[in-house]
């Protein structure tokens, strides 16, 4: 967002991530006005007008929008249902609500000018913790100690149970490290080679090839936005399959 | 130029440009943790309380519809075929029934014209008696007149060549000859 140089190799391709006050010049507080509010208050307009004002219809043979309203909840839906089980449903709407805020974040930040917010780790940790926190809280809720048994593989030698059950207590606490930096990684590298490659655009000698490069990238990069989305939102529902059911 | 523009840019944004990945800077953690959280909120109300509600009802409306269609579907189809049935039927009757009345017709028709044939051959026949005995009548008038020439030339013969005509005598001649003629 801040000022790119022009002409020259002056590429600066980390700047379009920096989170200023969206009016005047000051420290960013907690309560601030910033690029960051902006974009995810956007998401929240898409969101909207995708579910509830595209629906509002309530066709029963569907427009184009409750079309994709309804494809939307479907291919969720279905997915919860299918990887979490049955019981999984009482947590579609939370599922949901990461699947299209992260879709929205992704695609809204794939706009020229604009500000992904996912491609921040606070954002995206604080997705992850949320995940792990209701996950984890939820298993020990439901299952009581028997939760313990995700870290107790009952199927091997007994000898190797201690061994297996340290692996799993770390790759446990490492699901939300790699659940945030995965989608908060692989938008930030994205947009930053975007930029490098609009950077040498601006030199005559290059710049069809980074002009096609561009092309290609973003290209990759639709394609990133709504992978990232799904691989998050499938994770999330694996994690709450093994709260629900620890077993192996 | 390169370092010009970074210091301008320290100069409006603050002092942790140079440091790096601005996703580092952790004194923008609570503002973005907050409006995230304020974002997360709006979006699970919108969806749970209106959006997915609504979208599950049109869905299960659809569905409702769509069974209640192919109901009403298989049922129009058994009418169909029912009214197909009932036509198939009437059809049948009414062939039999065209077939009896043609036959009916066929007999009324046979006996009235084997009635009429009966009255013309009665007919015919007492015209042929009649005309036979007309015939007849005619014959006999015939008979008569030729005995009657035949005698009166036999007795005109006999006295040209000089004979008596004996009239009864020429009578029995001229009879029996006619028998033996007429034979």
């Amino acid at each position: 967002m801040a000022s790119d140089g022009g002409s020259g190799l002056s590429i600066h391709p980390m700047d379009q991530f920096i989170v200023q006050p969206l009016f005047g010049d000051g420290p960013v507080g907690m309560f601030t006005i910033t690029n960051v509010t902006l974009w995810l208050a956007l998401s929240v307009v898409a969101v909207l007008a995708l579910m509830v004002l595209g629906t509002r219809g309530r066709a029963v043979v569907p427009g184009r929008t409750q079309s994709v309203a309804e494809l939307a909840y479907g291919f969720v839906y279905k997915m919860v249902e299918d990887v979490s089980g049955k019981e999984g449903l009482k947590f579609f709407p939370y599922i949901m609500t990461l699947f299209l805020f992260i879709v929205f974040a992704n695609f809204l930040g794939l706009l020229p000018m604009s500000f992904a917010t996912t491609s921040h780790i606070a954002v995206t940790a604080l997705l992850a913790m949320g995940v792990f926190l209701t996950v984890t809280i939820l298993g020990f809720v439901k299952n009581g100690s028997k939760f313990l048994g995700l870290f107790w593989v009952s199927s091997a030698p007994l000898a190797l149970r201690p061994v297996l059950a340290i692996i799993e207590l770390i790759s446990y606490f490492v699901r939300p490290v790699s659940h945030s930096i995965r989608l908060a990684g692989n938008i930030m590298a994205g947009h930053a080679v975007l930029k490098v490659f609009a950077g040498f655009a601006a030199v005559g000698a290059i710049a069809p090839i980074a002009i096609f490069g561009m092309i290609g990238v973003y290209a990759l990069e639709l394609l990133v936005a709504f992978i990232q989305a799904y691989v998050f939102t499938i994770l999330t529902c694996v994690y709450l399959k093994d709260a629900l059911h620890p077993g192996h | 130029m390169a370092t010009e523009t970074a210091g301008h840019g320290v100069e409006t944004v603050g002092q942790e440009i140079e440091a790096g990945m601005p996703q580092l800077d952790f004194s923008t953690f609570p503002n973005q943790i907050f409006w995230l959280l304020v974002a997360l909120f709006a979006i699970y109300f919108i969806l749970s309380r209106i959006a997915l509600p609504r979208i599950g009802a049109v869905l299960a409306e659809r569905q409702g519809t769509i069974t209640n269609d192919i109901a009403a579907a298989e049922e129009l189809k058994l009418r169909a075929v029912d009214a197909e049935k009932a036509y198939d039927k009437a059809l049948a009757d009414a062939r039999t029934e065209a077939g009896r009345i043609v036959a009916a017709t066929k007999a009324d028709i046979q006996g009235e014209l084997d009635n009429v044939i009966a009255k013309a051959d009665a007919e015919i026949a007492a015209k042929s008696a009649e005309s036979e005995k007309a015939i007849n009548e005619i014959r006999a008038g015939a008979i008569k007149s030729v005995e009657e020439v035949a005698t009166d030339t036999v007795a005109a013969i006999v006295v040209a060549l000089g004979g008596q005509a004996d009239k009864a005598a020429v009578d029995s001649a001229v009879k029996s000859r006619l028998k033996g003629d007429a034979r």
